[in-house]
């Protein structure tokens, strides 16, 4: 085609300003694998380092493709030039779909990057030739470089300024996909009549509806990439049978998610867990045997060794790998102070509901840390049922004490947690904390008889003060206590409470 | 091991409809036909291999044999053998088991009982499944009650709890409103006789001429005087009268209708009265209670053939179907806790006259997890309000798992829109893969949440299921007299109740046992004191 009839209009202009379109849409997709690795998989540096090699280099095989087309070359060129439209257009929804489906993301990754990168290699070169007839080859080396650097400057600052904060990594891509089969269209409509590629036309068309559709179902799309909510790079996530473990790290925070909830941040769960720990364990005269149930990030039993007179701990979590990875990851061991690691902890893989109804054991000290009750099955942790096993785990003087979701968003919830607590012969008393990316948290002692006010907590504490530890047990009017059912297996009173209360604040 | 990942995949991946159901495993079974069909051969005639004594025979291992023999025991009594066909004890409420669950092929659940239920009470007592007494009245063990949530009903591609639809007419609500309202008032009624107007077991409902009226006319042609037509009560009182007893509301009595929803007067200490007691192997779990009590003294395979009174006593035929022997049992006393139909065939005399019967099919799904779907959760029990199954049960919804896994949901129809007869044809000329693409269609159009994740289903076809309690069958003269007993033998199974519920086969199996005793002179006391 680069021999184009005479008559033809003069494509020169189209072609040139097709490859500011190539690089700019290029370099985005570039950009765009890797701000999402970087995101997905953390280490940002090497993130880029890499893409952009690969990029770089799988242009070079383009490059070199580009020898065996020795025919049709402006066919070639649109054909590409729709691939790429649709592989680069919806690389960013395909990599956040993929994250969490295949076994090792950096798979589809590269293999993505390295396609696109082969693609728009072979573009310029073809261009080149396309034009060769058009121009003097000084000019034309000169004009098409000149376009392609133009657009890699554009898209180098509009990605970082416009694209990424107002439009997101998955609109982005399709909206570059866009400009690519624009680009493609508008060529084939200005061939003459007769030398028009019906074929190409159609599929050209075919790939701009899928990529409007795709532009229009970004943010459907972005819900089922469930990577895509959180708010830092990701540092590491596995699926175990049980559950999603996720873990992001931005600067000095790590967080933990457990199916997307969070569970802890590392800059302030120290709150959490010392609000959950030490008003239990500085009320007993001496905490020998301890049961943690959930909890399996071993900050809780952190905590609880901080009191020299502990013999054992044991701890009940469901899923092994989670307490594997808190065990043997260091920079998460460091953060439990190797508290799993412990020649007194014992850990027990297990359920915690099937584990406690099978247990003959007493403990001095139980914690609760189970997940908030967000649906029936978890639910089914908070019951009546449950806390009649839970008694009969305490020891004569012994404490428990349970997380009880947040006072403050969910009172009803929270009571709920008491009252059930009572119905099951134990005595209760309430107590929260501020935990920041939580907010006002909930906690409830329960033992067989009174609780005292007198607590003694460890040296060391950087949030629980004598003082701080007693006030906590005052409850303004917007969190008192007020009249709740009983949480049975039968009724799911928690559940329900829970439900429509945080329904109301998260909408 | 599954993996989320795998979860999350496999949807997207399987095309819902996509028919490679014919590789998915399972099984055809249903109540032994050779061995039923053995009565109609002339075997047991000629001399038998081997004659054996016992004080007591109890013929027929369903929950009416059982609970006959797990009185028997209780009362000290040592000296009875309980006789049944089938290698397991439990009749319609036997159970299977898999390496996710066990489920139930039949009956799966047992209201809390009415306090003139003094029998079932008693039972459940003894089995634990009441642990204690607060202000009068029983507290159930919290594992055996269902959990919350019990049902759902999905309408208008939504579901929603409850079973009768939200979003309905004016005209609907106020019609669902009335009937309800006049249900409660037959519930509270008693009448001059001291009894209550619908009661449990039913024998004891009240003798009221008015009331027994209501036997004479269908359900349907009782409503229609009433004025109460309108679809979602109609649908409502259709799913039920299925349900309960495999049969259309216009062929059943107005008396069992609304015996359904008047009779029920469940107390407990410890969760609502009208909530039901359910297991993963469904009443299942009952059954084998019994049946652990009194091990010693069942023989499974062993198909009794003919029944006569002989002397003082009982002469019973039988084939040993494991020897294949001819056995004779002499007794002093036999409790007949055969289906009427069956009775007819082996028992000297007796007729089935008027007993006809609804086909069923159970179908046990495995499958990878449990299904899901817009609106409320999932519940125990689940129904399409535009299917014509009856939905599905989830056997383990009762477990502690904080993270379910693998499940089995057991989804139940009753063939009631054919004449039974055409319903067993079909039931038998049907191959398991229809019957499978059958229950996967009918899941998937409830639940297409479940595509790719179905491992397995099993078809369980009932063809005598439950009796069918048509206009008349109450009180018209041939239940009563096959309820009637002559004694050296005693007549005990559900079919006599005309309702086909577990405490009508524990009542007529207790009260029949407590018979034979005193027949036999063994002192014993009544665990019937209503
Ligand atoms: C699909 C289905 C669902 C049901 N769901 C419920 C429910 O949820 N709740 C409820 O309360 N009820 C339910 N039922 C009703 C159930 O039938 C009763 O609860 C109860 O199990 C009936 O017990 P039975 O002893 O009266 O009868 P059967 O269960 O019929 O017992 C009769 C026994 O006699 C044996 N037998 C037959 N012939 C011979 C012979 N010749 N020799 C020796 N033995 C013989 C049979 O094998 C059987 O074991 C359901 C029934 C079905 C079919």
């Amino acid at each position: 085609m680069a021999d184009a009839p005479t008559g033809a209009r003069d494509l020169a202009p189209v072609l040139l300003f097709s490859a500011f379109v190539v690089a700019t849409c290029g370099l985005v997709y570039e950009l765009l694998a890797g701000t999402l690795a970087s995101y997905l998989l953390g280490d940002s540096v090497t993130q880029f380092s890499t893409v952009i090699g690969t990029y770089l280099f799988a242009m070079g095989i383009g490059a070199w493709l580009s020898r065996y087309v020795t025919a049709n070359e402006l066919a070639v060129f649109v054909r590409t030039e729709i691939l790429i439209a649709a592989i680069g257009g919806s690389s960013a929804a395909l990599l956040f779909l993929l994250f969490d489906r295949v076994g090792d993301f950096r798979l589809p990754l590269y293999g993505l990057v390295l396609i696109i990168g082969t693609l728009v290699g072979l573009e310029i070169p073809l261009l080149m030739r396309i034009l060769k007839d058009r121009l003097e080859f000084g000019d034309l080396v000169s004009k098409v470089l000149t376009f392609d650097y133009i657009g890699a400057l554009a898209a180098s600052l509009l990605f970082p300024l416009v694209l990424v904060p107002h439009l997101g990594l998955i609109r982005t891509g399709f909206l570059f996909g866009l400009a690519n089969v624009g680009v493609a269209l508008a060529m084939l409509w200005m061939l003459p009549q007769a030398s028009r590629l019906r074929g190409e036309m159609a599929a050209g068309i075919l790939v701009a509806i899928a990529l409007v559709a795709g532009l229009f179902s970004a943010e459907r799309l972005q819900r089922l990439a469930e990577v895509a909510a959180y708010q830092a790079p990701i540092i590491h996530a596995v699926s175990t049978p049980y559950q999603r473990i996720v873990l992001t790290r931005r600067n000095d925070d790590v967080r933990l998610f457990l199916n997307g909830n969070l569970q802890f941040s590392s800059r302030d769960e120290y709150r959490y867990h010392e609000a959950l720990v030490h008003p239990a364990l500085g009320r007993i005269a001496h905490p020998a045997n301890v049961l943690i149930l959930g909890g399996g990030d071993g900050l809780a039993a952190r905590e609880v060794l901080k009191y020299p007179g502990v013999r054992s701990i044991t701890l009940v979590d469901l899923d092994p790998a989670m307490t594997r990875l808190f065990t043997d990851a260091p920079m998460l061991a460091a953060l439990n102070g190797n508290a799993l690691r412990s020649p007194k902890l014992i850990i027990v893989n297990a359920d915690a509901f099937v584990w406690l109804r099978a247990n003959q054991r007493r403990f001095g000290a139980v914690i609760v840390d189970f997940p908030d009750p967000t649906n029936f099955s978890i639910g089914k942790l908070y019951t009546l049922s449950l806390y009649r096993e839970l008694a009969r785990a305490i020891a004569p003087g012994g404490i428990a004490v349970v997380q009880s979701t947040s006072p403050l968003v969910a009172p009803n919830a929270y009571w709920t947690v008491a009252t059930t607590l009572e119905a099951a012969g134990l005595t209760t008393r309430g107590y929260h904390a501020y935990v920041p990316s939580f907010g006002e948290w909930g906690f409830i002692l329960a033992a067989h008889g009174a609780i005292a006010d007198a607590v003694a907590l460890p040296p060391g504490l950087r949030f629980l003060t004598p003082r701080t530890a007693a006030l906590a047990f005052d409850f303004p009017p917007d969190m008192a206590r007020r009249p709740t059912p009983v949480n049975r297996l039968d009724n799911q009173a928690l559940v329900r409470a829970f439900d429509a209360e945080w329904s109301r604040v998260e909408g | 091991m599954l993996t989320r990942r795998s979860l999350l995949a496999t949807p997207a991946l399987a095309v819902p409809g996509c028919s490679f159901l014919g590789a998915l495993p399972g099984t055809l079974s249903g109540a032994d036909m050779a061995r039923g069909h053995l009565l109609r051969t002339p075997f047991a005639a000629g001399t038998p291999a081997e004659t054996r004594r016992t004080k007591i025979a109890i013929i027929g291992g369903g929950i009416a044999g059982l609970s006959a023999a797990f009185t028997l025991a209780e009362a000290g009594h040592r000296d009875f053998r309980l006789f049944e066909l089938e290698d397991s004890a439990g009749g319609n409420s036997r159970a299977g088991r898999n390496a996710v669950s066990a489920y139930p092929l039949g009956a799966h659940y047992l209201p809390i009982p009415n306090p003139e239920s003094s029998g079932v009470r008693h039972f459940l007592e003894r089995i634990g499944t009441i642990t204690g007494w607060q202000g009068g009245k029983p507290v159930f063990d919290p594992y055996q009650i269902v959990a919350d949530p019990e049902e759902r009903i999905l309408h208008l591609g939504r579901w929603q709890e409850g079973l009768i639809p939200a979003i309905v007419p004016d005209a609907d609500r106020a019609d669902l409103a009335a009937f309800f309202a006049a249900m409660d008032r037959f519930r509270d009624h008693k009448t001059s006789d001291g009894r209550r107007a619908f009661a449990i077991p039913m024998d004891l409902s009240s003798r009221d001429p008015d009331l027994r009226a209501l036997d004479a006319l269908s359900f349907t042609a009782w409503l229609d005087a009433r004025g109460w037509s309108t679809p979602t009560l109609r649908a409502h009182l259709r799913y039920c009268t299925r349900d309960e007893y495999g049969t259309e509301p216009g062929e059943v009595s107005a008396w069992a209708g609304i015996h359904y929803f008047a009779a029920r007067r469940g107390e407990a200490a410890n969760c609502a009265g009208d909530a039901v007691l359910t297991w993963p192997a469904g009443n299942g779990y009952l059954a084998a209670a019994m049946a652990r009590r009194v091990a010693g003294h069942i023989e499974p395979g062993i198909v009794v053939a003919a029944v006569r009174t002989s002397g003082d006593g009982a002469q019973i035929d039988a084939l040993d179907v494991a020897n294949r022997r001819r056995i004779r049992i002499l007794a002093d006393a036999a409790i007949i806790a055969l289906p009427r139909f069956v009775a007819a065939h082996v028992v000297a005399g007796a007729s089935a006259k008027g007993f006809g019967y609804s086909p069923w099919v159970v179908a046990n799904v495995t499958a990878d997890r449990l299904p899901a779907g817009q609106g409320a959760k999932l519940a125990w029990d689940n129904v399409s309000a535009t299917s014509d199954s009856l939905g599905y049960v989830v056997a383990t919804h009762q477990g502690l798992a904080a993270v379910p896994g693998p499940t089995v949901l057991t989804w139940y129809t009753a063939l009631s829109d054919m004449t039974p007869a055409t319903a067993r044809t079909l039931m038998t000329d049907r191959p398991l893969a229809d019957w499978q693409r059958i229950v996967h269609d009918d899941l998937m159009a409830m639940n297409p949440d479940l595509a790719g994740a179905i491992r397995r289903i099993d078809v369980w076809r009932w063809g005598h299921a439950m009796v069918r309690p048509v206009p008349g069958f109450f009180f018209g003269g041939a239940r009563e007299n096959a309820a009637k007993s002559a004694p050296p033998l005693f007549n005990a199974h559900s079919d006599l109740s005309g309702l086909s519920i577990f405490e009508e086969a524990h009542f007529r199996g207790s009260t029949a046992a407590e018979a034979a005793m005193t027949h036999l002179g063994f002192a014993h006391v009544s665990v019937h004191t209503a």
